[in-house]
């Protein structure tokens, strides 16, 4: 059939059953994206004969002879439509992968649907912006135009924007380049399926592959006896002994349903799945135990009862116990028996997923000498290139991981979920293999939010100031451990440290469970135990008749003090982690929160059946992980006289890139189009921790600022010798190195230095953050409920943050503006939930409801004036802290509004019903 | 998503092309707009029968009243021809918003698509049956088959539909499209997956209906020569669907917040129509 896309026609031959979405990709049209192929998400939507339409639902024969137009097809980065300009200019992105449906839908609106938003893009989702920006981009009558360098503090739009924004900014599975590059795979690849667990534990007795093996176009069957026997974590750290090594590649035990059981590799996604149809497995089904809390009792089914405790760095195996963690300081017992006030409660969160838009893909192939490339969906290149050649047997240098933009992580990219399979078939096979995973994987088979069961007690004296805090945290590590031991550890730690009281007590246990794995996520569970502590402490304000802020004020931490309990965490004792406070603004965020919540916000809705009530929240955190976390750097100036500055960190929306290039634009004296940055490759520097732990502008910022200055002062040396002038009397400028009216061109200075040393200038840098400091967030919600249908309606909602200086306002504003809006998707209607049999009911963004445009009200962001003493140029991390204090300020604020206390996340319309019942 | 099993989609022209490819074999499914097909795996199927190739008019508009095609774009109600004193108009735009899925899917989705996945928050379900819709069914050997759209939707998923039996289109009748209507809706979210969706009609002539459908696995109805006492409403929806189909729960809500909404809903509707 004919098919016409941007004006341009080509014979195709679609397949019977073919979506028109993965016709456009396979014809090289990469840039209408794959969020959901269910037709919830909208990042796949094209216009046909200019309508749009979700072209994972289209049936590809029916484009025939019909235009098809995508978001290449409305504008190009050198030709933007004004509507893409709009994009840009409103920062109406941040990993970009919903983008190209984003801006083709708005391009399809008239003036009602844009006055209806809300209704008109409920069919797009967005998990980074909160949507703010997205409308300004949409409706705003004027969007101020956002400039393409800055420095550092400036307003500055990200460096891929206009990439961004036509669709033609590559992500993982955008095999777009030249394969001479060595960024793609040199062929098409081979495509991998997995066949997925139906039980809940099981033990493989037996595998037939024998006719999935024979079946034309299969290249390989991968099952449990043709993996390496070595235990891993997906679970990616620095020290690679921070997560047990309990995983194997294919496991002969099942111990989740959804876990793989067998890989196949084929021509085609859809010869891969028939592949699997037909192995013939055996189960024998086993005793499961799918609550943390029953896994913890005597006789409860093992989960990791074959592993060796020490080996694998587990607890208790034959307890079900991951990890543990007990401190305090004072007697918190009697300190409760004395207290003259007391409030408790136990708290629970829900398996939340992450929804990064672009679902966990990685390919692989063998370059031109024969070392092993994987191009990842990851924010830990490095940590996955170590892991898998370690499990691999693979020596490090053999193995080379790079990860292009990455559709969202939120710490679900953290894990190395994908990458041991597409190598270990590309070494097996030769060939380049890819893997891209289904939504319905991702919801029901990979790493969720751990949930907790946090049991919190609080007392304090007449005057509001407390004497007593202890919290017992239980907490669901699922079926394998990978972050469990450091989520436990984080999430009991700043939370806890957050307030200064003389008696504490902590208690932590992580439990395996038969139950999908749990993992890293935005906040690292902070979110989870700050929930707790933050709505204990609400009470405790209700007790006294105390102001909930003026409660916070009289016994949050101020610097001079400790932070107690957990700060050494591997033995629950004290010791220096580093953390300091390298500047402190919790106090202002405090007062501008009280004072902007009572200005300002929606009406109530009409009616006698509504409610309205304020709730604020806190929630501190450390800017970096314990224990180290590095990064390195290195600039250089190339012949042309333009900067070539290169990181490891990889870039998934956080806007790091942004903020990197002003680093290089403020130190160099240059501009955005003078620099190129290189990134998230383990060829670009020797190595980087990762983008994880909010780390990624503070650490590999400060690498680079190193290395940039250094480059500076060498720049300068060399100009100031071809001037005859001493390097003091020389000043760096976009051109050259000046001194006074006199100056020499940067490409002269790069000649000189060539002919002087053999190479051009260049420098390194590096940090290891053996240093941390604090960062303070503060959320207040004014809200309406409807006590007869148990809705919550946000009226205001207002958020200060203390992140030292700002590097970039509008892109921290955004941070901020996101991680509200996945806090109150945790607080109000996300849930994975598992059935009586482990199965998980939800497997589409129909059933797993993340929040629309609708859900999601502006947040005020505030910022607090600090400069920080430790983090690069006074500036602290900002992108995971502010979904923390989000759920609580909720749960207070409902609390206000019907008088009953949620204990439970979500707090979905009918469990808010249902507390309101008499 | 790609429906990796299907091999053929096969357009069909007229009723006998389809009486041919269409037998009710269990690996043979009729495609309209497509967009719950593609939107799960399909793994039993191996051919689609595209009913679009029909030719089938959107609807029309006689003395009788509305007769909507099982192939009628949702987004396409829009353009409707209302008559002047067709109070019922407010009804189709309340429940068209009423569906979780986007306008740009209600532009492709059908409504005979809608009602034949049977989704108890099937929106089409919901305008149709509670305007006495009657469905116009082609059996496969021929002759027409007429059943309340009502009684089509027998379940979660489950309709009336005998193998090979498709639904050619739905009538509303005009009595119907003159009632005034009151419509209350119960989600999660408030642009949400209906967990609720009760519909009340008031005709010229006094009669009334109220119609559950979402909180209960099929539509429920209730008719009364004139508006009821709240009270004595409530009571008979109540025993209407404990007696009958029972409450419906899914990951869209809980049972016993969608019993109770549904029937304060039914209580307040009929304080709107009295």
């Amino acid at each position: 059939m004919k098919l016409v896309v941007n004006g341009t026609a080509r014979e195709v031959e679609p397949r019977a059953g073919q979506c028109l979405r993965t016709l456009l990709r396979e014809t090289s049209h990469v840039e209408v994206k794959k969020g959901c192929d269910s037709g919830d998400c909208g990042a796949c939507t094209v216009l046909v004969e200019g309508s749009p339409v979700h072209s994972c639902l289209y049936p590809a024969l029916r484009a025939a002879d019909r235009e098809v137009t995508t978001v290449a097809g409305l504008g190009t980065a050198e030709d933007l439509s004004p509507l893409q300009q709009r994009f840009v200019d409103a920062a109406g992105f941040q990993c970009g992968f919903c983008t190209a449906g984003m801006v083709v839908t708005a391009s399809a609106l008239d003036d009602d649907q844009r006055a209806d938003l809300a209704e008109h893009l409920k069919g797009n989702l967005c998990r980074c912006t909160g949507y703010r920006s997205i409308r300004d981009a949409v409706t705003a009558d004027a969007v101020e135009p956002l400039p393409r360098s800055g420095a550092v503090g400036e307003r500055v739009a990200a460096p891929a924007a206009r990439r961004v924004v036509t669709g033609t900014e590559p992500y993982a599975l955008d095999l777009t380049g030249d394969p001479a590059d060595g960024a793609v795979p040199p062929t098409a690849p081979l495509h991998l399926a997995v066949l997925r667990s139906p039980h809940a534990h099981a033990r493989i007795t037996a595998v037939d592959a024998s006719a999935a093996r024979a079946l034309p176009g299969v290249h390989l069957v991968l099952t449990h006896e043709d993996v390496p026997a070595v235990l891993f974590s997906t679970g990616r750290h620095e020290n690679r002994l921070d997560d047990p090594d309990d995983t194997l590649v294919l496991d002969p035990v099942l111990r989740h349903r959804g876990q793989r059981v067998a890989a196949a590799v084929a021509e085609t996604p859809a010869l891969a799945e028939r592949a699997l149809g037909l192995l013939a497995v055996e189960y024998e089904p086993l005793p499961a135990v799918l609550d943390a809390e029953a896994a913890l009792e005597p006789g409860a089914p093992l989960v990791h009862g074959d592993k060796d405790a020490a080996a694998s760095r587990i607890a208790d195996p034959q307890r079900n116990l991951v990890a543990e963690l007990h401190g305090g300081v004072g007697d918190v017992e009697e300190a409760l028996a004395r207290a003259e006030f007391t409030v408790g409660g136990t708290y629970r969160t829900a398996r939340v997923s992450h929804v990064a838009l672009e679902t966990h893909s990685a390919v692989s192939w063998l370059d031109d000498g024969g070392r092993l490339v994987v191009r990842s969906s990851t924010q830990v290149p490095f940590l996955v290139r170590d892991e898998l050649a370690r499990v691999l047997g693979l020596e490090r240098e053999r193995v080379r991981v790079l990860a292009p933009r990455v559709g969202g992580g939120f710490g679900g990219k953290q894990e190395m979920l994908v990458e041991d399979l597409v190598a270990l078939a590309t070494l097996r096979t030769g060939r380049p293999v890819q893997h891209e995973t289904t939504r319905a994987e991702a919801l029901s088979a990979l790493p969720t939010r751990h949930p907790f069961r946090v049991a919190v007690r609080l007392g304090a004296g007449r005057d509001g100031v407390l004497t007593a805090l202890a919290v017992d945290v239980l907490v669901d590590a699922g079926a394998y451990g990978n972050h469990s031991p450091g989520v436990m550890f984080h999430g009991c730690h700043e939370s806890v440290a957050t307030y200064r009281v003389p008696n504490k007590r902590v208690d932590a246990r992580a439990a395996y469970t038969h139950t999908q794995p749990s993992g890293a996520f935005r906040g690292y569970g902070l979110g989870q135990v700050v929930f707790a502590i933050e709505s204990a402490l609400d009470d405790l304000a209700r007790e006294l008749g105390m102001d909930p802020f003026e409660l916070r004020r009289r016994n949050v931490v101020v610097p001079g003090d400790p932070f107690v309990v957990t700060s050494l965490p591997q033995d629950g004792s004290e010791g220096d982690d580093g953390l300091r406070y390298g500047s402190y603004g919790l106090d202002q965020c405090l007062d501008l929160v009280q004072e902007a919540l009572g200005r300002g916000g929606e009406p109530a809705p009409a009616g006698p059946s509504w409610r309205v009530g304020t709730g604020m929240a806190l929630s501190m955190i450390a800017t970096t992980p314990p224990r180290g976390h590095f990064a390195d750097a290195r600039a250089r100036l190339l012949a042309d006289g333009t900067w070539e500055l290169s990181v490891g960190t990889a870039e998934f929306g956080n806007g790091t890139t942004t903020v990197l290039t002003q680093i290089g634009v403020q130190a160099l004296a240059t501009s955005a189009e003078r620099v190129r940055l290189r990134q998230s490759d383990t060829d670009a520097v020797r190595h980087d921790t990762g983008a994880f732990g909010s780390a990624g502008s503070v650490v590999a910022g400060k690498a680079l600022l190193v290395a940039c200055e250094r480059l500076a002062d060498r720049v300068r040396e060399v100009g100031a010798q071809l001037l005859g002038a001493q390097p003091h009397e020389v000043a760096l400028g976009p051109e050259g190195v000046r001194c006074g009216a006199a100056s020499v061109p940067l490409a002269a200075v790069h000649a000189e230095c060539v002919r002087r040393t053999g190479s051009g200038p260049s420098a390194d840098g590096g940090d290891d953050a053996a240093l941390r400091s604090v960062a303070f967030d503060v959320q207040g919600f004014r809200v309406a409920v409807d006590v007869d249908s148990g809705q919550v309606r946000i009226l205001r909602s207002v958020h200060a943050v203390d992140a030292g200086t700002v590097l970039n306002p509008v892109q921290l504003r955004g941070q901020v503006e996101g991680g509200v809006a996945q806090g109150i998707g945790s607080a109000l209607f996300e849930q994975v939930r598992a059935g009586a049999d482990g199965a998980g009911a939800e497997t589409t963004l129909r059933e797993y409801y993340v929040p629309r445009l609708d859900d999601v009200p502006e947040t005020e962001v505030l910022f607090a004036d600090t400069c920080d003493t430790i983090g690069p140029l006074g500036a602290k991390s900002m992108s995971e802290a502010p979904y923390n204090p989000v759920a609580p300020a909720l749960a207070n604020a409902v609390r206000d509004a019907v008088g009953v206390r949620l204990r439970e996340l979500p707090m979905t319309a009918d469990r808010v019903w249902r507390a309101c019942r008499p | 998503m790609d429906l990796t099993t299907v091999e053929a989609i096969l357009p069909v022209r007229d009723r006998a092309a389809l009486a041919g490819a269409h037998r009710g074999a269990a690996d043979t499914a009729l495609l309209a707009g497509g967009t719950w097909l593609f939107s799960v795996p399909q793994p039993h199927l191996r051919a689609l029968v595209d009913l679009t190739a029909l030719g089938w008019e959107p609807f029309e508009v006689d003395e009788q009243g509305l007769r909507i095609a099982a192939t009628c774009p949702i987004g396409a109600l829009a353009d409707v021809p209302f008559a002047p004193d067709w109070a019922a108009r407010p009804l189709f735009r309340q429940c068209t918003r009423a569906l979780l899925a986007s306008f740009k899917v209600r532009a492709v989705a059908t409504v005979g698509g809608n009602v034949c996945t049977a989704l108890p928050a099937g929106a089409m379900t919901s305008l149709t049956s509670a305007l006495d819709g009657v469905a116009e069914l082609w059996p496969r050997e021929g002759g027409v088959r007429r059943l309340p759209v009502a009684e089509l939707v027998t379940g979660d998923g489950r309709t009336a539909l005998a193998p090979g039996e498709v639904l050619r289109a739905v009538r509303l009748p005009a009595r119907a499209l003159r009632a005034r209507t009151a419509f209350r809706r119960l989600s999660r979210a408030r642009l949400g997956r209906s967990a609720a969706l009760v519909v009340g009609r008031r005709e010229q002539g006094g009669a009334f209906a109220l119609t559950v459908t979402a909180s209960t696995p099929r539509p429920v109805v209730l008719r009364h020569a004139a508006v009821p006492a709240a009270r004595e409403l409530v009571a008979q929806v109540e025993a209407a669907v404990e007696d009958g189909p029972g409450w419906f729960e899914d990951v869209h809500g809980d049972l016993d917040w969608r019993r109770a909404s549904t029937l304060r809903f039914a209580a307040e509707v009929v304080e709107e129509l009295s």
